[in-house]
């Protein structure tokens, strides 16, 4: 991809020294505008989310574990399930890709820091307060918000205050992304290293350059649909009352119109990832870079012509609903090119099996897997079946769990000892990876079934012909939980610096710019270009 | 093409069964290890309800079509992978090639796929024009969703009735043993005749339903506001279940939908009798009843109407559902709660589809229970007049 010249690297020793020009303790968190730190703020942000998140699956799956009502009542573990959706997208897996994109993305084209950093500091000082509104609509009058994390009126119109405090947490997120999709498409685009085409630039930079357009395009329309709602609940509108010349089905186009560019939001970092992971130990280069990013564009141009795929229960009319079941199944023809570019990257290379590599491909197995599921989801007789059942939340685990977050872990791995010099403990890795791989197993795939069977989603007790396959995938969702905190062992190991020294570059069959800087990396890199030929 | 069948229908499911779980759950892995595609599953929770229209048939004709296509492809392409993966490792001594780019394969593998939809998109387009036409239909029965309860009306007919969960509350809190239709399970089935081509007007009274029947291969969001259609012909008496598919509020999961295929001379006299109770039932607007009877049906009324926001201790799940217990709408002048349940108000529907004597004993109920001693008896008289 690029080749580096190697003289630059000793200058850069010269600011080895984290100790000046910022000040101390908790002012240098809250008043940074390095993106390293802003990088390890998203991230560590992103796994409190993922442990709140996690803690109300735990609730969820808990209730499920059998039938009848026993933990929760109705109205509380509706508010569980339409949290643990939003706090997992909007507070776990969006801002630990930031997070990877602050961190890597200014490293990997050579340039100083993001584009705004100024700006930066006040995308991810945005997010603890919205956070925080979420969490806190659990303790209002009248709870937290339950309609699901899609929001449906006339349910979200019912609902107390706690949907105020949602809508609002969503605007404040929705302005952090944003911007910080603004800093990442200006820094792209302008402060890549002298001779770094967009061309040569690394797979990760390009899936993000293509989510950033995506976030900008939609996060206002979000914004646009949670503000209607807003007028409806206070203001006496009626966008979504046919009472009053509206339509509840407006809302559900107007979201996925947003929610189904924001499922590539979720996973197009994720496949930047594992393209720059499966290359390096594979030592061998990524085939088809040129129709990788192709391919990745026609998914994300695609991503806009489909959302009605969700709502094919709402009584579209007949040409609508063929329409968007082919665009649809389309949408399996690029993703089909990445996953096949991604096995011939493989063959015939010379592959070792760390832990990021096994985590990328438990990502690609399962990914795929998750996928099929999506194709047979796309033909709508089937659909039919299937839309509001198990079916989609195995689904959506399959490409959002063992996808993006199989991604994230694997990238941590990765790229850990480039943050904090110290390699993370390899057989420590690789429980984490088999624990999570045959948990998350033994959680999700019982699921197909249960929708197969007639289960429907977001129901606090079920019918008894449902109680085997609950019961499984309750003990799963256990074990995975209690899997991460092997992961977080393992981090927490290499920011002590307990484990051997990292090298500059301790994957031989890595190419990028991130590796010839020292590791860990100086807070202040690349202040001289480096040049790419 | 392969299809799974189960052998053992709804009779399978005993009563026992969550505690016999565990044990289950063995006989069932064991059973799915050693049966091979195209057996019999013995087991109703591992796939489709058995599909009683043409279209469910087809439905899943459908994905077992799709679903082996995708098998093979996928073990195609981890076959490739796994053989990668242990041929060309490094421990082995493999050497990295560094080809990276091939322009042949990567139009092979765009156009292949491509075709292969096509494949999939012709089946899938015929069975949805099938399911959307619904002209000619042999009857129609409009159906309202509302929280949390089914109505359903038949037009032609001029009669209708609710349907809600008849499943005891003892069994939901576990407090006595669950039954062989726990949760799915109601008080009025919808009735159909077998062989007929039932045409369903669908919508709410509140917030957004879905009316499902798996084994009918029919999902239909319920929208306030609008009537949507479906259409299906049970081609088999019996008895087949399904729920509301839309997350609808606190009690989702308690608003099952049960329909009772009826061969043709028993729905003839179903019909019969339905219409010579409603007769009945259309009680003299004038008769005066005394505070006791009214509350006695008011109760029932109330529990299977009211209960579910307002809750059987007048208490209410505020702010959204307020108190009845207390409240000034209760305790006030009367004429201004029949207005009110009339009306609706915020998150409370209407109930005007109510008769007379039901909303004339449930205002009693409320304003004679718990804390409430206002001591009136409303005679459906004044619900009438009310009405105007």
């Amino acid at each position: 991809m690029s080749s580096v010249p190697h003289d630059h690297v000793a200058d850069d020793h010269a600011h080895d020294d984290h100790g000046h020009g910022h000040p101390y303790g908790m002012m240098r968190w809250i008043t940074t505008t390095n993106h390293k730190d802003i990088g390890t703020l998203y991230l560590w942000f992103s796994f409190i989310m993922f442990i709140v998140g996690g803690c109300m699956a735990f609730t969820i799956r808990a209730e499920l574990f059998r039938p009848g009502l026993q933990i929760v009542d109705p109205e509380f573990f509706n508010s569980m399930t339409t949290l643990h959706g939003l706090i997992m997208i909007f507070g776990a897996i969006m801002p630990a890709a930031v997070g990877f994109a602050n961190w890597m993305i200014p490293l990997m084209i050579g340039a100083p820091d993001m584009a705004f950093a100024r700006m930066n500091n006040w995308s991810f000082w945005l997010l603890p307060p919205a956070a925080s509104l979420l969490i806190l609509s659990l303790f209002v009058p009248g709870g937290a918000a339950a309609g699901g994390w899609t929001l449906y009126p006339p349910l979200s119109v019912q609902a107390g205050m706690g949907m105020d405090l949602t809508i609002f947490a969503i605007h404040i997120m929705g302005a952090s992304s944003i911007m910080g999709s603004i800093n990442i498409i200006t820094t792209i685009l302008n402060l890549r290293a002298p001779g770094m085409t967009l061309m040569k630039m690394p797979m990760f930079c390009w899936t993000w350059l293509i989510t950033a357009y995506l976030l900008i395009a939609v996060m206002p329309v979000l914004a646009g649909a949670v503000t209607m709602l807003l007028t409806d609940r206070h203001f006496g509108t009626s966008f979504f009352n046919a009472a009053g010349g509206g339509d509840p089905v407006l809302f559900q186009h107007v979201f996925w119109f947003f929610g189904h560019p924001e499922v590539y939001i979720l996973i197009l970092p994720a496949f930047g990832i594992i393209s720059q992971i499966l290359p390096t130990y594979s030592r061998k280069p990524l085939f088809g870079y040129a129709s990788m990013v192709y391919a990745t564009s026609g998914i994300a141009i695609l991503s806009f012509i489909v959302w009605a795929h969700h709502m094919f229960t709402t009584g579209l009319p007949t040409a609508g609903i063929l329409f968007f079941m082919y665009a649809t199944m389309l949408i399996a023809v690029p993703t089909g090119v990445k996953v096949f570019n991604w096995l011939a990257t493989m063959w015939k290379g010379s592959i070792t099996l760390e832990t990021p590599m096994l985590f990328a491909i438990g990502f690609l197995f399962l990914f795929t897997l998750g996928g099929f599921t999506g194709l047979i989801l796309a033909i709508t007789p089937v659909d039919v079946q299937f839309q509001d059942t198990y079916y989609v939340v195995a689904h959506f685990h399959y490409v959002m769990v063992a996808g993006s977050l199989f991604a994230f872990f694997g990238g941590t791995y990765y790229w850990i000892p480039k943050w904090t010099g110290t390699m993370y403990d390899e057989k420590i890795g690789k429980i984490h990876f088999w624990a999570s791989f045959i948990f998350f197993n033994v959680t999700f795939f019982p699921m197909h079934f249960l929708g197969l069977a007639g289960m429907p989603r977001r129901i606090p007790d079920y019918a008894q012909q449902f109680a085997d396959w609950n019961m499984v995938a309750s003990v799963g969702a256990f074990g995975f939980g209690l899997s991460q905190l092997i992961f977080l062992y393992a981090v927490l190991k290499c920011i002590r610096h307990d484990g051997a020294k990292a090298p500059a570059k301790p994957w031989d069959g890595a190419d990028t710019l991130e590796w010839t800087v020292p590791s860990p990396a100086p807070y202040h890199t690349f202040e001289t270009p480096p040049v790419v030929r | 093409m392969f299809r799974y069948r189960f052998v053992i229908g709804e009779s399978m499911a005993d009563s026992s069964r969550a505690d016999g779980a565990a044990k289950r759950l063995i006989s069932a892995l064991v059973a799915g290890a050693l049966a091979a595609p195209g057996v019999a599953w013995a087991f109703p929770e591992w796939n489709f309800q058995p599909p009683v229209t043409t279209i469910a048939d087809q439905i899943i004709g459908l994905h077992d079509f799709i679903f082996w296509i995708c098998v093979v492809i996928f073990i195609g392409v981890f076959g490739v992978m796994f053989y990668s993966l242990f041929k060309h490792r490094r421990s082995v001594g493999h050497q990295a090639a560094q080809f990276h780019e091939n322009t042949l394969v990567e139009i092979i593998w765009t156009v292949i796929p491509f075709l292969i939809l096509l494949f999939m998109a012709y089946p899938a387009t015929k069975t949805i024009l099938a399911m959307h036409d619904t002209t000619a239909p042999d009857m129609t029965v409009k159906i309202t969703g509302y929280q949390w309860k089914w109505n359903y009306d038949y037009v032609q007919d001029g009669f209708g009735f609710y349907s809600t969960l008849s499943t005891p509350h003892e069994q939901i809190v576990n407090q006595s043993p669950k039954g062989e239709h726990y949760l799915l399970e109601v008080d009025n089935p919808l009735v159909v005749p077998v062989g007929a081509k039932v045409r369903v007007l669908i919508t709410a009274g509140d917030v957004v339903h879905a009316w499902w029947v798996p084994a009918f291969g029919v999902k239909q969001d319920a929208i306030p506001g609008f009537v949507r259609d479906a259409w299906f012909r049970a081609d088999k008496a019996g008895i087949y279940r399904g729920q509301c598919a839309e997350l609808c509020g606190k009690e989702h999961g308690f608003m099952p939908i049960v329909v009772e295929v009826k061969s043709k001379d028993d729905y003839a006299k179903w019909l019969g009798d339905q219409k010579q109770k409603m007769t009945a039932a259309a009680d003299d607007p004038s008769k005066v009843w005394d505070l006791k009877d009214l509350v006695a049906h008011g109760g029932e009324v109330f529990a299977a109407n009211c209960a579910a926001c307002h809750q059987a201790n007048g208490k209410g799940v505020p702010p959204a559902f307020p108190p009845l217990d207390g409240s000034k709408v209760v305790t006030g002048p009367k004429s201004d709660q029949i207005a009110l349940v009339l009306a609706g108000k915020n998150a409370m529907p209407s109930w005007k589809a109510l008769s007379d004597r039901d909303l004339a004993s449930v205002i009693t109920y409320t304003r004679n229970s718990w804390g409430n001693h206002t001591g009136d008896a409303i005679q459906p008289a004044e619900v009438k007049e009310a009405r105007k």
